[in-house]
């Protein structure tokens, strides 16, 4: 179904049985290789800083300078030398804050989106409508009452104010609903409400059919959304920033900032091999679950 | 799985609770123990407003979990109470912080800027004497002081004027032991060196008496406010020249030549942020610089990375092309990188005089990427390139898939040309498909701080600016730049949540005509 669509799409292969057979060279060409030119062209510019970085992380020299030639020589000083650093306090801070946000986030996020799509309530439509206006005004817009409200929760609960990470937690946590909420909300909806209903004769509780049938089918969005927020927290700076004041505290983004910014040139190396292995993480769950992501992003786009 | 059987309890169908139910009255308990601990803590501090909080979210809990009135809102409860804290309050004090002129020299009430103010302002009592002194704590673990005042020890801490300690045992004219207090020893009050700096302990009940004070832990003075506050004319009064304070519409003690003393409290300016933003000369030319580059921003990135996007996903497109996995795997990489990490990394491959970019793709060029200001808008843009083209490459490809193939049937019957067809079939409906998520891509980047932060800083900064502003600086960036939260310019939450009020009106606006616009489009196609 999708190849042929594919096909009529482009109104290229007029005959799918065309494909079986070889192309004189000209029309292969004329038709698909430019496009291979394209597409290294294409990778070229998106893989090369890869490559660069990689390579800077290896060189000996740890200097900006002495990253320029690729791959000169292979060493791995720099990553020893991360060992002298905090770096991997900092990823230990940004992998438990990350998880605990991206955990948090699903189980609220899901459990909001369920009420939203299988119960009938006073409040459901403006509830839904007020979601959706909230989600325009991002929080990191109000970084400063963030950082003032901080102040005072602090005065009362430390372990809720400044320079916490449980803290930093709680802010990222507010945003969950705003944002994921009708990402799964539309997903929800897909689910047939037969499956409820069945459960429901046959004596499931709301909460039976919410843990042990709505949660199964709907597994691949919560892998989004977890996803969607851990690299969303992830790279998350301003707030961090705002937030965690000692540096025992920082996330990587907040740390790796402070190298580069201070002194470019001489933590070069250092920074590449962080940057490294702070992107392994990401660019292992975003492979891994490519497939995934790609539904999720695409399920908004085209069911509109 | 619990509630049904719970029902069935209460109502006497013969069921009992189940497992479900537990787990409901243990995770309500522990909510509820943390909220008590909550409760008493705020009462202990004195912030009325979150024990407020605290009690209303704590009822609301209980009363959600134990009736049966409100089965969505057991759903719903959790994530609305973060929102409602971290999300809807913070946005409504931001627009409330826009109207006071909070920040340096206005952080507090105006009690505790009389406080400051009479503490700040104190000098030693002329030919009073020096007293020995030892650094004590009490058994409720308050630092004090034990001085030897006449021959005679005395005691005291912040909260507790000096008072006679009979008990205390004397030795060379220091005092050595108090009893129901613990000496502390050298190293003890080195490691404590700013709490002991910092500690007044007052001389008598009145304040007027002044307190003593010690830099180093062995001899102390009597220091005496040089301004005197007079509570029932709310005046303060300079002890030494006689001038009178009082206080004026900014939040400060202002004398009648117009003189102001340093500390202010937080009062109600009106609309003065925003005349400041608009109108006054330090922030008005920057001010639209920036909002006209986040225009230009937000809107070129889109525009890039979609063009792109789009090109390459119909390149692509072809399912006869080979490799097509390992064209696209590789292509996404770099949105699969974290934007700080391809914000930082582009910043060193783009430097000036050792970046791999000059050094080696331009053979030792030396062009300046990030401080020429035209390059820099160019750079960061470029860069924005980088990271945004694979995501729209992703959302084209899966619009491009499920476009009906009837209508091409149906244009190529009509005899339309490739370019025909993509102009009047395959753009329109790949815009319909995709703006939602083209308006979010818009949203996201009109505030795209990390990028502009770790890649430019916002620089290379205006020459004429007295703030620290620049000109790949967007509204976002400048915002942060004014708040002053890291340390660069003075602190003015006011003016910078003022300017916050201006991002969420500019992006709901548009966002609301963004969405009006493309529901119409739908209901076009």
């Amino acid at each position: 179904m999708t190849t042929s669509t594919q096909a009529r799409t482009q109104g290229l292969a007029r005959d799918p049985q065309q494909l079986r057979h070889r192309m004189p060279a000209g029309r292969w060409a004329r038709e698909l290789g430019w496009r291979h030119l394209v597409g290294v062209v294409a990778i070229l510019f998106a893989v090369f800083p890869i490559v660069y970085v990689v390579s800077a992380s290896l060189s000996s020299t740890g200097t900006l300078t002495g990253s320029n030639e690729l791959f000169a020589d292979v060493s791995g000083a720099n990553y020893a030398a991360l060992g002298a650093t905090r770096f991997w306090t900092w990823m230990g801070n940004t992998l438990v804050i990350g998880v605990a946000t991206a955990l948090g986030t699903v189980l609220m996020g899901a459990a909001a989106a369920y009420a939203f799509s299988r119960f009938r309530f006073a409040g459901r439509r403006p509830g839904l409508t007020a979601l959706l206006i909230i989600q325009m005004f991002p929080q990191m817009l109000a970084f400063v009452a963030i950082f003032l409200l901080l102040i005072s929760l602090g005065e009362v609960v430390p372990a809720l104010g400044l320079n916490s990470k449980l803290a930093l937690i709680c802010v990222y946590l507010g945003g969950a609903l705003g944002v994921n909420t009708f990402l799964m909300y539309g997903f929800f909806n897909t689910v047939p409400r037969e499956l409820d209903e069945a459960a429901k004769i046959d004596g499931a509780t709301h909460a039976q059919t919410y843990w042990t049938i709505i949660l199964r089918l709907v597994t691949p969005i919560l892998a989004v959304v977890a996803l969607l927020s851990f690299i969303s927290t992830f790279g998350e700076f301003i707030i961090a920033r705002v937030v965690l004041q000692s540096e025992s505290n920082w996330t990587l983004a907040v740390g790796l900032y402070g190298w580069v910014s201070s002194l470019l040139e001489a933590n070069w190396g250092l920074f590449a091999a962080g940057a490294v292995l702070s992107a392994i993480p990401v660019l292992a769950l975003f492979l891994f679950l490519q497939k995934y992501i790609v539904g999720g992003l695409t399920a908004g786009s085209v069911k509109g | 799985m619990s509630r049904a059987r719970y029902q069935g309890a209460v109502t006497g169908s013969g069921t009992r609770p189940g497992a479900g139910f537990a787990v409901k009255l243990v995770l309500v308990a522990l909510v509820d123990a943390l909220g008590v601990f909550g409760v008493l803590a705020a009462w202990r501090a004195g912030s009325w407003g979150i024990l407020a909080a605290t009690v209303a979210l704590l009822a609301a809990a209980n009363w959600v979990y134990f009736t049966k009135r409100s089965l969505p809102l057991k759903y719903i409860l959790p994530g609305l109470a973060f929102l409602l804290v971290y999300q809807v309050y913070v946005v409504g004090y931001t627009g409330y912080v826009a109207f006071t002129n909070y920040g340096d020299g206005h952080n507090s009430t105006k009690e505790q800027a009389v406080d400051a103010l009479l503490v700040q302002n104190e000098r030693r009592v002329e030919g009073s004497p020096a007293l020995p002194l030892t650094v004590v704590e009490s058994s409720a673990g308050d630092l004090g002081f034990a001085v030897v005042s006449g021959g005679e020890a005395e005691v005291g801490t912040a909260d507790e004027p000096l008072a006679a300690a009979p008990g205390a045992t004397l030795d060379g004219g220091v005092v050595t032991a108090v009893p129901g207090w613990t000496v502390l020893d050298r190293a003890t009050v080195l490691q404590r060196q700013d709490e002991v700096t910092t500690l007044r302990v007052p001389v008598s009940a009145d304040a007027a008496d002044g307190s003593v004070r010690t830099q180093d832990a062995r001899t102390g003075y009597v220091f005496q406010p040089v301004l005197v506050y007079d509570e029932a004319a709310d005046t303060m009064t300079d002890a030494t020249t006689g001038v009178v304070y009082t206080p004026n519409d900014e939040g400060q003690f202002a004398s009648a030549d117009g003189e102001t003393l340093p500390v202010g409290w937080r009062v109600t300016v009106g609309f003065e942020n925003f005349a400041t933003a608009f109108g006054d000369d330090r922030y008005a030319g920057p001010f639209v610089k920036i909002l006209a580059w986040t225009f230009a921003f937000a809107l070129l990135s889109v525009v890039t990375t979609f063009a792109l996007g789009m090109f390459l996903a119909m390149v692509f497109n072809d399912p006869r092309l080979r490799g097509r996995k390992v064209y696209r795997t590789l292509m996404i990489l770099p949105y699969a990188m974290p934007g700080f990490l391809a914000a930082l990394l582009w910043a060193g491959m783009l430097n000036t005089s050792f970046g791999v970019v000059n050094q080696v793709l331009l053979g030792g060029a030396s062009v300046p990427w990030l401080t020429d200001p035209w390059l820099a808008k160019l750079s960061v843009l470029g860069v924005n390139l980088w990271l945004g083209f694979p995501y729209m490459f992703l959302i084209c490809t899966g619009a491009l898939q499920s476009l009906p193939g009837d209508v091409y049937e149906a244009a190529r019957i009509d005899g339309a040309g490739r370019w025909r067809t993509w102009r009047s079939i395959t753009m329109p409906l790949l815009l319909v498909a995709t703006a939602p998520l083209l308006i979010s891509s818009f949203a996201f980047n009109f505030n795209n701080f990390t990028l502009i932060k770790m890649l430019t800083g916002g620089g290379p900064r205006f020459d004429d600016a007295s703030v620290p502003l620049g000109h790949t600086d967007i509204l976002i960036s400048m915002v942060y730049n004014v708040s002053g939260l890291d340390g660069s310019a003075p602190r003015d939450y006011g003016l910078a949540s003022a300017l916050s009020i201006v991002i969420f009106v500019v992006v709901g606006v548009v966002s609301a005509v963004a969405f009006r616009q493309t529901r119409k489009l739908e209901e076009l196609s």
